[in-house]
């Protein structure tokens, strides 16, 4: 066995940082490895050519709409790439193809499931978005509510989910790096919160869209290669692939159907439930769409993100298939050259094996790379969010009532990035040694229950108002929160008591309800004056939705 | 100022018309997409079996594989063609729309 993969032989950590916690066993402690210098070299020419398109982004960020929405000139093309770069994580790389390696066909419905949020997103969203929208989701929520209360509400749901998110972020930062580059836990923390707030304070929306773009085509560049160099060794032929990976998969041919994972129908339904709808409210994802001149190119930016997440979880699912015949079956890649223990690195290594195993020492070097090329891209999209929320909705429209400059504005922004990038390393140190496995469910459960149905009820029912809108924002965040805390990945796993007190760990199947029930309940009881108005002002607002009539327009430059 | 643009869009028949369309057309389309997604969860849950089935005699390959990737491609299309329609249709009756309120 070569240096490198020695150096790699150590328990890595599972995908939980970016997929829910479903898709993810727990978060293994990682061992510091020797330094891997093909990837600090290939990282490092990656952090140059981001740091300069920062500086140049940097000389272009002159308005609150350059800051915050790169002036809303972003082609479609470019902002598709980015919406795929948010989406696909070093986790959709390493751990989707590992479920994959180990379950065969279960691991391309998961692709699935994480695959069809986006065509309702398309159907549904897009084009409202980009029409009324300028800076936050919260600008549409609040488009005829109360501003105060309604952004407020659209503030917390933001600012939770990224914080969660971000110290999940952060966690898995630490621990890959440790692996694979082999620097210090604290050190790969410190560096990627040092250049998250480098990319988002000096080159704001811009500077985080080309980071977002260049990684995203990294990553399918990368797995791309990857896998046609695995695919080459069976002749381009699926069903040889198909017949090889049965034969070296302790399973056989249970592999080609659908196993245990998902034998369950209210955990599978709630899952399926919580991964699209809380795609759809995860706010670095939404505030993509006014980045765009209009809704046309709104449109082509789901097209093109659509295709780009569907093409990578198809080459995703052919190198854990590949990796079944030429990693499973190369002792070189297990403790003790024992093809039935356990695999150097840990479980979610199949994907590096792979490449070391068709493309060397430097295909390898380049996939960890990448890989942290990946977290850094997707926290500052996520620091960003949270300083917009933050300046724009809390600062601008809450404390200052609409009254503050744009100058002002864009300070409280920068101010903000800082204060959450010392905030998710501080918490990402904290968190170094705790089981953090269930923070991305949680993530994804409030974006399911909180920001989703305010936001899609907003856009579609004329009934809304400001107390209904509070009201369902506040029931799906609590019992969201709630189920995750009292359910055994954190009752049990993390408080160590003995048994859960809830039996589902996935929200979404009852908290989405709860929410859209509660907002409808106490919107229909709301007989005030105000409300009355609220409803008036659906007419305007649907007319916008539809036109873009009024919408925030295009950069200036 | 706007408001009474909105409201004269409001009352073109031709957008009254579009939004009513634009609707119809994009609950179809999210709703096979939610019933053809669902469906295949109800299955993968309920007759895994199903799923395992070899494509032809003595195939290693299932018919779970190209359900799976045809979904994937199915669903893109699907996006295609909203965009194909929404491009041409309803922008261009939207256009109209707003010229005709501004003029």
């Amino acid at each position: 066995m070569t240096g490198v993969m020695t150096r790699l032989g150590a328990a890595l950590f599972a995908a939980a940082w970016a997929l829910p916690a479903w898709a993810a066993p727990a978060v293994e402690q990682t061992q510091q490895q020797g330094r891997n210098f093909h990837a600090i070299a290939m990282f490092a020419v990656f952090v140059c050519a981001t740091l300069g398109i920062t500086y140049w982004a940097a000389n272009r960020t002159r308005t609150a709409a350059d800051f915050y929405a790169a002036g809303g000139g972003i082609t479609g093309v470019q902002n598709g790439l980015a919406i795929a770069g948010d989406y696909m994580s070093a986790a959709t790389l390493l751990g989707l193809s590992s479920l994959v390696y180990t379950k065969g066909y279960d691991g391309f419905i998961y692709c699935i499931s994480f695959y069809a949020c986006w065509p309702i997103i398309m159907f549904l969203m897009a084009e409202r978005l980009r029409n009324l929208g300028k800076y936050t989701f919260a600008d549409i929520t609040s488009y005829r509510l109360d501003q105060k209360q309604v952004r407020t509400m659209a503030a917390i749901g933001t600012l939770t989910v990224v914080i969660f998110y971000l110290i999940a972020q952060m966690v898995g930062a630490g621990q890959l790096i440790k692996l694979l580059f082999g620097l210090p836990y604290w050190s790969a923390v410190v560096i990627v919160g040092v250049l998250m707030v480098i990319y988002v304070t000096f080159g704001g929306m811009i500077a985080t869209t080309w980071v977002q773009i260049i990684k995203a085509c990294l990553l399918l560049g990368g797995g791309t290669a990857v896998m046609l160099l695995a695919f080459s060794q069976f002749g381009f032929n699926f069903e040889n692939l198909f017949t090889q990976a049965v034969a070296a998969h302790k399973d056989g041919i249970k592999i080609m159907g659908p196993g245990t994972l998902l034998a369950d129908p209210v955990t599978a339904v709630s899952l399926g439930l919580g991964l699209m709808f809380g795609t759809a409210g995860l706010p670095h994802i939404l505030m993509r769409f006014f980045t765009v001149p209009n809704a046309v190119e709104a449109r082509k930016s789901v097209f093109i993100a659509t295709l780009c997440v569907g093409f990578f979880f198809c080459v995703v699912c052919l190198m854990g298939l590949a990796a079944m015949v030429i990693v499973g079956k190369n002792p070189a890649y297990f403790e003790g050259g024992d093809i039935l223990g356990k695999m150097l690195g840990g479980g979610n290594m199949p994907a590096m094996h792979l490449a070391h195993a068709v493309g060397g020492n430097l295909l390898l070097g380049f996939l960890s790379a990448v890989a942290f090329a990946t977290i850094l891209a997707v926290v500052a999209g996520l620091a960003l969010a949270g300083a917009t929320a933050i300046s724009h909705d809390l600062y601008a429209n809450v404390f200052k009532g609409g009254k503050s400059t744009e100058k002002e504005e864009v300070r409280v922004s920068k101010m903000s990035s800082l204060l959450i990038g010392v905030l998710a390393v501080g918490l990402g140190i904290q968190f170094e040694k705790l089981n953090i496995a269930f923070l991305v469910g949680l993530t994804f459960g409030i974006a399911a229950s909180c920001n989703f149905p305010i936001l899609i009820l907003s856009m579609y029912w004329k009934g809304l108002t400001t107390k209904g809108a509070v009201w369902g924002g506040i029931v799906g965040l609590v019992s969201a929160v709630a189920i995750v805390v009292l359910s055994k990945s954190v009752w049990v796993t993390v408080l160590g008591n003995a048994a859960p007190v809830f039996p589902y760990e996935q929200p979404a199947i009852f908290s989405m309800p709860l929410a859209f029930l509660t907002a409808w309940l106490v919107s229909t009881l709301d007989r005030s004056p105000r409300a009355a108005k609220e409803k008036e002002a659906f007419a305007d607002q649907l007319v916008r939705a539809q036109t873009g009539f009024g919408a925030a327009g295009a950069a200036r430059h | 100022m706007s408001s009474e643009i909105y409201e004269k869009i409001r009352r073109n028949p031709r957008f009254i018309e579009m939004v009513a369309k634009r609707n119809r057309f994009a609950w179809t389309l999210s709703l096979i997409v939610l019933v053809m997604f669902y469906s295949f969860i109800l299955v993968v849950a309920f007759f895994p079996k199903a799923l395992a089935t070899p494509l032809w005699e003595g195939a290693t390959t299932s018919v779970g594989i190209p359900i799976g990737a045809g979904l994937i491609l199915f669903f893109w299309l699907l996006t295609g063609y909203y965009i194909r329609r929404a491009n041409k249709e309803f922008d261009t009756a939207n256009a109209e729309a707003i010229k005709e309120a501004t003029r």
